[in-house]
Parts: structure tokens; sequence; C-alpha cells
């Protein structure tokens, strides 16, 4: 327990909130968090982040706010990184956006992969439909 | 080209199997850090056996089957290396990386240790895990949430604004000598093996002699073969004789100069160690000769004594351990005997030109930030040399203009962590400004209304987070000026704060 860094989020806790003002971005050290967001109301689990997995940067890189709620599923503990730390590094070393830059080509491949997955099935009800 | 790791570095067996090295005095441990030490048979300098032959490439560009190596397996070492493969990974060139690293991180005690405090910093914490290197829990000895400043006018806590244990204390090694049972995974260990992971190939060998006259760097090895490579990169930290060896080739690199600080472990247990230091790293502004700083960092089991400044010696370590703020840290006002201690170098000034045409110096042994956050600084010139390297090339004119200025901008800011650093010294001699420095501290820390001025300052110097001329500008704040006036004054004619401190002043 001692040697653990970061800060501990309970089963349910929220670890950022959809629609507030992020500064940060989050590594999970331990645990596993579900991705939510709000539809008319309605509360959909869009994705699970699990251990070593990077979230947040998009409030980081846009200035937005967060477009998701990260939600911990059991005992979560992760890290922050500062805008500022992370924003001012890569002014010296812009390499280092690279790195977020691959978290978010891997998401945008899983976000095709779902795409072409919802589209495949819509078709087919259509199809089955008609 | 595959090499297995041994673990037969002549001098670090103890003969029981477990390579615990025998009982070790100061001035023994002195000798160990310069893994020169290690070697039996003084092979230094001599003539190559083997002598491998392969058409290397002309230009200063690594290409398909270029070779690299890299002397020293540290967190400059291993950073370098897996920089470099992860950006020729990403353009798809496939180069031979050689660490070379005699230590066995897999040891107890100083054989196997880097020799450190084992701070690692709240911003390489974060920079590390951006970059995807995340720290285990098991090589995380303990989380550090909070620093206690400790003075003979008091003592006051300082926490990290978030609430969040954001600073690692780790051990850079195996763990302290006789540590065994407890299996700490180290953070070199970690670094390393993360290297080999992207394809590095980890040679347990010590490099006995660098050799430029056929224009490429040629390697001697320990067993006294040779090898050359396409590019050299020098980690081998300050305790190499190595470095004094490339000063004289004339490539016009002056190696950095030193300072000898102390590092000892106590071991508490766990328990004692939760009850009297908890989740702070304890550091200390003493009136003593020649300490610069001095802390204690919970770990597990352990607390690690880092003491640095101009002249550490047996004597200042007694006087410290002996003064009243040190002593009320321990288990019945009494530190027990420590149970490993080393004397290590550290360096005080940069070194001169650390590169040359197929050469650069990374780490300690090229630039380091001055007496804090010293792995943070292995990271940036690690990265800006492989940033260096492959996307530019390594020739002297490459290097001056794409990693030099990486060097510079840590050998400025030290100019401004020398002003910083000096203006502690004189807290720490002066009572009455110590008094004030403590009044601003606990005022702040006690009124979350009160934007935390001095906590930051003394945060960042502490941690090493910030650059240091981030610090000294912050001091310059006329708001900041005109509280530490009041305070001066205040602290003096003893003007109660109102609120009540957290941690008792004296
Ligand atoms: C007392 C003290 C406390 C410190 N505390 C902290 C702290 O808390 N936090 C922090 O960030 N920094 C701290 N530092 C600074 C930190 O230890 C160094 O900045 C850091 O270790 C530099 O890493 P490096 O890889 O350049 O060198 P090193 O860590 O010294 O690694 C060099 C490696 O090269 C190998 N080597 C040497 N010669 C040869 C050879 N001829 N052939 C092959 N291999 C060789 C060695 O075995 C070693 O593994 C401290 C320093 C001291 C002295």
């Amino acid at each position: 327990m001692i040697g653990e860094l970061g800060r501990v989020y309970h089963d349910g806790e929220d670890i950022v909130t959809e629609g507030e003002v992020g500064d940060c971005m989050f590594i999970i050290q331990h645990g596993t968090a579900d991705v939510i967001r709000n539809e008319e109301g309605e509360a959909t689990v869009v994705d699970t982040m699990e251990s070593g997995e990077l979230f947040g940067e998009m409030a980081i890189v846009e200035n937005t706010v967060r477009s998701s709620t990260v939600r911990a599923r059991g005992t979560v503990r992760a890290i922050t990184i500062d805008r500022k730390t992370f924003m001012r590094r890569i002014q010296e070393d812009p390499s280092l956006a690279i790195s977020v830059l691959e978290v978010l080509c891997h998401r945008v491949r899983n976000l095709d992969n779902t795409i072409a997955h919802l589209k495949h099935q819509l078709d087919m009800l259509s199809g089955g439909n008609s | 080209m595959s090499y297995e790791r041994t673990d037969d570095i002549p001098g670090a067996d103890g003969g029981d199997g477990r390579q615990e090295p025998a009982p070790i005095e100061p001035e023994a441990i002195r000798i160990l850090t310069d893994p020169n030490s290690w070697l039996s048979g003084g092979t230094a300098g001599s003539s190559s056996t083997s002598t491998e032959t392969r058409a290397y490439s002309d230009d200063f560009r690594l290409s398909e089957g270029s070779r690299v190596a890299v002397i020293g397996g540290g967190p400059a070492g291993s950073l370098f290396a897996q920089f470099l493969l992860k950006t020729l990974n990403r353009t798809g060139t496939s180069i031979e990386l050689d660490i070379f690293e005699p230590r066995n991180f897999d040891f107890c005690g100083p054989a196997g240790c880097n020799h450190c405090g084992g701070v690692v910093s709240e911003s390489l914490v974060q920079l590390l895990a951006a970059e995807g290197i995340v720290l285990p829990d098991e090589t995380v000895q303990r989380g550090i949430d909070s620093y206690v400043m400790h003075m003979d006018v008091g003592s006051v806590r300082i926490d990290t604004p978030l609430q969040e244990k954001r600073i690692a204390a780790v051990y850079r090694g195996h763990g302290p000598k006789n540590s065994e049972i407890s299996n700490i995974p180290g953070f070199d260990q970690h670094l390393l093996q993360r290297a080999t992971r992207l394809g590095a190939n980890l040679r347990p060998q010590m490099v006995t002699s660098v050799d430029f006259t056929t224009g490429r760097p040629e390697l001697t090895l320990a067993d006294g073969r040779s090898e050359n490579y396409d590019l050299l990169v020098i980690a081998s930290g300050l305790n190499s004789a190595l470095l004094s060896m490339v000063e004289q080739t004339g490539c016009g690199f002056v190696r950095p100069k030193a300072a000898k600080s102390f590092v000892a472990e106590f071991k508490l247990g766990a328990d004692a160690v939760e009850r009297h230091l908890g989740n702070s790293m304890h550091v200390f502004l003493l009136d003593l000769p020649h300490l610069q700083f001095a802390a204690l960092i919970p770990k597990g089991d352990y607390v690690t004594l880092v003491m640095l400044g101009d002249k550490v010696d047996e004597a200042l370590v007694n006087a410290f351990l002996n003064a009243e703020e040190v002593r009320k840290c321990f288990p019945e006002r009494r530190p027990p005997p420590n149970i490993c201690q080393c004397f290590p170098r550290l360096n005080v000034s940069q070194a001169r030109r650390p590169y040359a045409d197929r050469l650069i110096f990374i780490g300690d042994s090229g630039v380091a930030r001055l007496y804090k956050d010293g792995i943070g600084s292995a990271y940036r010139t690690a990265k800006a040399a492989a940033n260096c390297v492959s996307l530019y090339g390594f020739s002297s004119s490459d290097l001056e203009k794409h990693y030099w200025p990486a060097c510079r901008k840590i050998i400025i800011d030290n100019l401004m962590g020398k002003c910083v650093f000096g203006v502690c010294h004189l807290i720490q001699k002066l009572a009455f400004a110590r008094r004030s420095v403590l009044r601003m501290t606990e005022q702040e820390q006690n009124d979350a209304n009160v934007v935390p001025r001095m906590s930051s300052v003394l945060w960042d110097v502490f941690t090493g987070s910030a650059p240091y001329k981030e610090v000294f500008l912050r001091t310059l704040h006329p708001v900041f000026i005109a509280r530490l006036m009041w305070n001066l004054c205040a602290a003096n004619l003893r003007i109660p704060t109102g609120k009540k401190p957290e941690v008792t002043a004296t």
C-alpha cells in the first residue's frame, strides 16, 4: 500500500466529470475505469480504461471541457499530468506529443472499428426489416 | 549477436550464491562506487584480441544495421536506448544497440546500486508517464505527498496541492544491504529491462578504454576484446575512470567537477517509518558548516538519509545525526546504526564540450541539474541526444545544433540554482530569517485563503520539480517580498500567526 503513487478513487467515484473544465490528464496506475457518455439523459459506457492507460488528454490539448465522465470500477489509483508541466516540456521537446498522438491514433482506430461494426449491424437490421 | 547476462562481476560475489558483498566500511564503498575497482585483472588498456570487421556507414547518420554503443545502464543510458529505439522503430530503421553495464542491479547493497537518494521528482514522474513509462507499484517504495521542513526554530509541513502522491521514493538497486527477502525491484533495473525489451542488447561488461584513432569509436572490454561502433554514447555517470581516459583523447571534453556526498540506510520497520516519517520527505535546514542540504526519505521498511554539501565527512554526518531536529524523526529519538552507506560523488559543475563527432556524453557524465533531480536531467539529456541522433545525425555540428541547447538550458538554470541555494544557505545561517520563513509557510499551510507563495518556492526547491529560474523569479514577486518582510518583523517580534500550526514551532 505504501509504495503507491497517485490518488485513490473508490468504486463508483468520478475521476473526471463530463462538462467540467480540465487542466490535467490522467494515467491509471492501478485498476479499471469506465468512460461514460451522457446522451439525452442516458449514460452509456463507451470504453473501459485499464492500468497504464492515459485519458483526459483532449481537455489539455484543446482547452475544452471534459467530453465524458470517467468512473472508477472498483478501486482505482491514478496520477495526474498537469497541463503546465506537459505543455512546457512539449515546447522543449515536441516529440513528447507523439506519445499522446499514439494514444489518440489508437483511439481513432478503435472508434473506426466500432463505427464499422455498428454500421454493419444497422445494415443487417435495416436489411432484415425491408 | 546475442549475449547472456551473467552475474559474475569479479569481486561482487560473496560466495553464498546471493552475491552479497563483504561487510563494507565507508572507505571501501567509496572505492566500490568506481566501477573500475570491480576489475580484478586490471585489464584497462589491454590490447584487443578480436576486432570485428564490418562495413560502417561513412556519414554521420544512422542507417540499417548501424552499431551504437552505450556505456552505462543507469537512467541516462537506459532512457537514451529506449527513446532512440522507439523513434527508429517508427521510421522502420533497425540498428544494433549495445548497453555496456557491468553492475548487476539484482545485488543488494552498494554493489547493485547507483548510490542516490532515489527521489523521482514530481515533474519526472509525470513526464515519464507521458512517455509511457509508468513506474510499477513494486518499484515505488513509497509515494510521497508532502515535505516536512525542519529547522532549529521549528518544523512545518508542506502538502501537495492535489493531495496526491506525486513523488516516487525508489531504490536504484535491489535495496539496502541484507534486504534480500524484501526482493525490491529497483528503478535502474526497471528502466534497463524496458530498454532490452525494445531491442537493446545488455552486455554485462566493463568498458576499459575507448579509442578514436580510426575515426570511429573502438571500445576495449574487460575481457580484452575490442569492438567498433558508428556512435558512442557515454552514460557512465561520474564515477568512471573512463571519463579521464576520454579527456585525454583530445576531443575537447573535460569531465564535470564533483563533490563528495553521503547516503545511508536505516532499518526501522514499516510501522515505525509510517509513524515517524509518514509519506513525507523530511528536509533539514540546519546551521552546520559545509552542509548544503540533508533529507530523510521514507521507503518501505527503511529510511534513506542523503547529505549534500561541499565537504561531507564523518564528523559532519555525526553532527547531523546528533542534532535534536534529526533525532526526533527516529523512534526513541535515536537513529539506529545504519545498515548500508556510501559517499558517492555529486555533479557540482558541467562537463566541457560533452559531444564530438560520433560521441555524446549524457546524464551525469555530461550535464546534470545542480543538487536536485539528477535523474530528471539524465532523462532530458538522454531524450535530446536520442532525438538529435535519430532525426539529424551525430556529427559534432549536428550535436552542437540539436543536442547542446538542451545541455545549455540546464547549465543556465544551474546558475539560477546557485543563487537559490545561496539564499537557502543564508537562511540556514540566520536564525531571524529561519523564523520568518517558518512563520510565512505556517500561515500559508494553515489558511487555505492565503496564496502559498513561500510554500510553492520551498516545494520546488526541495522537490526539484520546477526550473530554478522559475523559482527565483517567484521570489521577486512584490507580494512575496512584502509578505516576507512582514513575517520577518512579526516572527522576530513574536506576533502570533492566529491559527494553530500543524507541526509545532519551537
Ligand atoms: C548523494 C546523492 C543523492 C542523489 N539523490 C538524487 C535523488 O534523490 N533524485 C535524483 O533525481 N537524483 C539524485 N542524485 C543524482 C543522480 O544519482 C544522478 O544524477 C543519476 O544517477 C545520473 O544517472 P546516469 O545514468 O547519468 O549515471 P549513473 O546513475 O551513475 O549510471 C552510470 C552507470 O554507468 C556504469 N558504468 C560506469 N563506468 C562504466 C564502464 N567503464 N563500463 C560500463 N559501464 C560503466 C555504472 O555501473 C552505472 O550503472 C543524487 C546523487 C547523489 C550523489
